[in-house]
């Protein structure tokens, strides 16, 4: 019996331990793949010159401007709404509302939507019914409508990490609940804000399947946002399946775009641990 | 003087609770207006190509009116479950490492190595199984892009999220329950049997499922390795195409019943998407039902 316990262990010790090495070792693999094969490619001349011979030689200056605009676009028109969404469901509601659930579910809905699906639906809607084309306008909207879930989530907890004593002491203030908005919520609920925000960005940054028909594929620098434009992302693609002799450039761009989420990444974890150490009771 | 004051800051509550309330209907009906949209995209099928194409044509040949979809979606199913065959029981022993063997700093790193795996996009994913593990595979049983290498991918891309959630589910039981099973004299094993899974089993169910969405969700990983051949596999090596890869490989020159026939599969998509997300919700209510009584 003893020994059966003993050697149960031991075999669910080597399992774990593999597995979790497993891990380590295809992150490490990638990683090096990554910058082995990417990082000679990388120079200044990289990211300021357009792609040239289909993007076999030259650079990603413009598919960096698009991208931003793309990401820049899709948090713009976000950011509004979720924010106003998350203090409806997390203030302006009870816990029970029928209109609270209806609106939770189809959140939880549009987060499960594969990206495809919201391709499909941001050609269909933005490029042809509102006639706005293959443009960095379409795929900013389309990426909008993708990033909100995560966005209204991550706001509604830091809305709800404020005690609730707070709001008692505020109300006996005199405060109405505008003004509790923006004199307590708001500014204590700040660095939730911003995290959702760089989540969302992530997101956005990474994506691929739901631009490459809203947004398109002209890799050429973009004038307005009613111009097509190739994002980082959608650039690997192409390089990838489309050109041969392209995997170079290929492991270049998709070097940057990792460094580029890493850093976001790094970026929300310092703020989560920031205010994590400093606490929520800043008086 | 007071009491004007008073009803018209009641006003401006009024006034901002119908503002926010606005927002939220914009943000709710996003998803009735992509059912919407895509069921516009595909509302004259059942005359034109009729419904029962979609299963019974001969095969997916759009040129010549032949619309089968079944092909494809047996490769989505397939590659999901092998992927979720892999993923969910290594995510398990992952969360088992985090909690009963790793000390406090490898509990941190491997934390974040998984945290920046999940945040790793999917094209890079499929560009990295592009030049490393299809020439693997293909060395070994060619063609190398097929079924195998979709499962690989997809298993990679799935495990980092579905071990944080099991994680997550493993950390919401009370220590006591494991001290408990500990006093007894069992093992690590015992813990993992008795306490952990029984416990977490509505956490791992859910981890579950979110990853089948995904699974059958993801596009560009599984386009870029999967061989994009329309056919029934009749081996692991047999190269597949799902759903998803061929809306992504189509739609750029699809018109008229074609580019109906795309959007067919996106509802199917989205169908399959939103019984998941029913499912997951009816089985927290039933847990959190059971808990209160």
């Amino acid at each position: 019996m003893l020994n059966t316990i003993k050697n149960r262990d031991r075999m669910l010790g080597l399992l774990s331990w593999s597995a979790s090495l497993a891990v380590f070792l295809i992150l490490g693999i990638l990683l090096f793949d990554m910058i082995s094969d990417g990082f000679r490619t990388m120079s200044v001349e990289f990211f300021l010159s357009g792609p040239e011979k289909a993007g076999r030689a030259g650079g990603i200056a413009p598919i960096l401007v698009s991208t931003m605009l793309v990401v820049g676009i899709a948090v713009a028109v976000s950011i509004p709404i979720g924010l106003a969404t998350a203090l409806l469901l997390s203030e302006f509601t009870r816990t029970n509302s029928q209109f609270a659930f209806i609106v939770r579910k189809s959140l939880d809905i549009l987060a499960g939507v594969p990206s495809i699906v919201f391709g499909l639906f941001g050609n269909a809607f933005f490029c042809v019914y509102l006639k706005l084309g293959f443009s960095i306008l379409s795929g900013g909207l389309t990426l909008a409508c993708m990033v909100l879930p995560i966005l209204i989530r991550t706001t509604e907890e830091s809305f709800r990490a404020v005690p609730n004593e707070f709001r008692h002491g505020i109300a006996a203030l005199g405060f109405t609940k505008t003004g509790s908005v923006f004199h307590l919520l708001m500014p204590m609920a700040l660095p939730g804000l911003v995290v959702g925000t760089i989540l969302g960005i992530g997101r956005a940054t990474a994506e691929t399947a739901a631009l490459i028909f809203t947004s398109g594929y002209v890799d050429r620098m973009p004038e307005s946002i009613f111009d097509s434009g190739r994002t980082l992302s959608v650039h690997i693609y192409d390089l990838a399946m489309n050109i041969p002799g392209g995997d170079r450039m290929a492991y270049a761009t998709s070097l940057c775009l990792i460094l580029i989420l890493l850093s976001l990444s790094i970026i929300t974890n310092f703020i989560a641990k920031s205010v994590f150490q400093r606490g929520i009771f800043i008086s | 003087m007071l009491k004007i004051k008073a009803s018209s800051l009641l006003q401006t509550d009024n006034l901002v609770a119908s503002i926010l309330k606005i927002a939220a209907c914009l943000a709710a009906i996003i998803v009735i207006l992509i059912l919407g949209f895509l069921i516009r995209e595909t509302a004259d099928v059942p005359a034109r190509i009729g419904l029962t194409s979609f299963f019974f044509d001969k095969t997916w040949n759009p040129t010549e009116s032949q619309f089968n979809l079944i092909p494809m979606l047996a490769g989505s199913l397939l590659s999901t479950l092998g992927a979720i065959i892999l993923a969910i029981p290594t995510g398990v022993v992952c969360a088992v490492f985090l909690h009963l063997y790793a000390g406090q700093s490898l509990k941190f790193i491997l934390r974040r190595t998984l945290e920046i795996l999940g945040g790793i996009p999917s094209v890079v994913y499929g560009f990295w199984g592009l030049v490393v593990l299809v020439p693997l595979i293909n060395s070994w049983y060619p063609p190398g892009a097929g079924l195998l290498a979709a499962v690989a991918v997809l298993t990679i891309m799935i495990l980092p999220t579905a071990s944080l959630m099991i994680d997550a589910a493993f950390q919401a039981i009370p220590k006591s329950a494991v001290k408990g099973v500990r006093a007894l004299g069992l093992g690590r094993w015992e813990i993992l049997t008795l306490c952990l899974i029984p416990q977490a089993r509505l956490g791992i169910l859910t981890a579950t499922l979110l990853s089948v969405g995904r699974a059958i969700g993801e596009t560009m990983a599984v386009l870029m390795v999967c061989g994009n051949i329309v056919q029934f596999p009749s081996s692991i090596f047999d190269p597949i195409r799902t759903l998803t890869a061929n809306i992504a490989l189509e739609l750029g020159y699809a018109e008229g019943n074609h580019r109906s026939a795309l959007y067919v599969s996106g509802i199917l998509l989205l169908f399959i998407v939103a019984i998941l997300i029913v499912v997951i919700s009816v089985f927290e209510r039933h847990h959190h039902r059971a808990k209160h009584h």
